[in-house]
């Protein structure tokens, strides 16, 4: 239906002529962004309904004396649902590792959290295609599920500032029960309020992949950071670190890197770097963790990242 | 009536705020409103998400941007 409204505006309201660049251009951009539109909307909703039924508290209770492994996938998959507010990383972490949440859990949890989540796989998804959102996920949660284990071996629990493990935390006020139609209506405006921030990215990056898409593309990108260049990655996930965005606002850059030749590894490679670890970030966490433990997590998933990267480049 | 808004003063943080003065606007009360970033304090609470909106010492949300309406709500309910 959306490929027959975009054949009609474009071949029919704009009587442009088929097969030309521009035409295809216009073709691509009207096509895919109700398309992504649609997707962000349904999905974000079904999300959004879903976490109703699973708020902070319920994670920590479903993490807390958990062992290794099961412990850690579980909170890297429930770290795909939570919505990640730097300004809930503290008291978060705080909460986890108060209640007996294991220290490498609660670090599965703080690597997936901010990188994978419902906006990045419909982004993803609609530029790239499901296999690479997929790709995207799978990688993610293995990073952080393996990130965890490391910590947890490394045994780095007295590396978390001592004041931590001093503060009381009170009793867990229960949220009032929902009824289904406040489920429904909370959903619906949390969907309000994703779209409105990310519907301007959407438009920046179909933008700009149309345009590419519509004037092959020219590849600059892939003469000096290409699969032959074995710094590429490391570059890549260097400049990635410091920068902070969410995944919504990287994804533009990232699908212009990529449409300019920039093979799919580093491109992923790069928007991990960026989602996952970031300065603002680091500096919060330094509030939490005594600078032996900030570094080895950063230094753990910062090498995750990298073999990622590596391993995408050299397979795909 | 006292009213605090627990967060580290991020965007969805000053959202909460705003829409707790508009109801405490509409219902045309008033109210002391706190911001309380210190972490001690916070969890002193036991909530984990933030914004949290706390009224009279009891925590009415956690984790949610409410509007105006729903703000007005809480403040009545709390009041009751």
């Amino acid at each position: 239906m959306l490929t027959l409204f975009a054949d009609w505006f474009t071949y029919t309201l704009l009587r442009l002529p088929k097969g030309h660049l521009i035409t295809e251009a216009i073709h691509f951009f009207v096509y895919d962004i109700p398309k992504i539109y649609l997707l962000l909307v349904v999905i974000v909703f079904v999300v959004a309904m879903l976490r109703t039924w699973i708020p902070a508290e319920k994670i920590k209770r479903l993490l807390v004396h958990r062992h290794q492994f099961i412990g850690n996938i579980l909170a890297a998959s429930l770290g795909i649902f939570t919505p990640f507010c730097t300004c809930s990383a503290i008291p978060m972490f705080i909460g986890f590792v108060e209640s007996g949440v294991p220290l490498g859990v609660t670090f599965s949890f703080l690597v997936a959290s901010p990188m994978i989540n419902e906006v990045a796989m419909v982004l993803l998804w609609g530029l790239f295609g499901a296999r690479v959102a997929l790709l995207y996920v799978g990688v993610g949660l293995l990073i952080a599920i393996v990130s965890g284990v490391i910590i947890t071996q490394l045994h780095m629990e007295k590396y978390v500032e001592d004041y931590v493990y001093m503060i009381k935390v009170g009793a867990a006020a229960g949220d009032a029960p929902m009824t289904f139609k406040d489920r429904v209506v909370a959903s619906w405006r949390y969907v309000g309020e994703i779209f409105r921030k990310v519907a301007p990215w959407v438009a920046v990056g179909v933008a700009i992949g149309a345009f590419i898409h519509g004037y092959a593309p020219e590849n600059f990108l892939a003469r000096y950071a290409g699969r032959d260049n074995p710094f590429a990655v490391l570059i890549a996930v260097a400049i990635g670190i410091p920068l902070y965005s969410n995944a919504e606002g990287v994804i533009p850059v990232v699908q212009a890197l990529w449409a300019k030749g920039l093979p799919l590894g580093t491109t992923l490679a790069f928007m991990m770097a960026v989602t996952g670890l970031s300065m603002p970030e680091m500096i919060i966490l330094r509030r939490v963790l005594k600078p032996r433990l900030l570094a080895t997590f950063i230094g753990v998933v910062g090498v995750g990242i990298l073999i990622v990267g590596y391993f995408f480049n050299w397979v795909l | 009536m006292r009213i605090e808004i627990l967060g580290s003063g991020c965007a969805r943080c000053h959202g909460l705020e705003a829409s707790v003065r508009k109801a405490l606007e509409m219902l045309g009360k008033d109210a002391e409103i706190v911001d309380v970033t210190d972490i001690q304090q916070i969890m002193a609470y036991g909530v984990m998400a933030m914004p949290a909106l706390v009224i009279d010492g009891k925590v009415i949300t956690a984790g949610k941007v409410l509007s105006p309406e729903e703000a007005k709500k809480a403040i009545v309910g709390a009041s009751a």
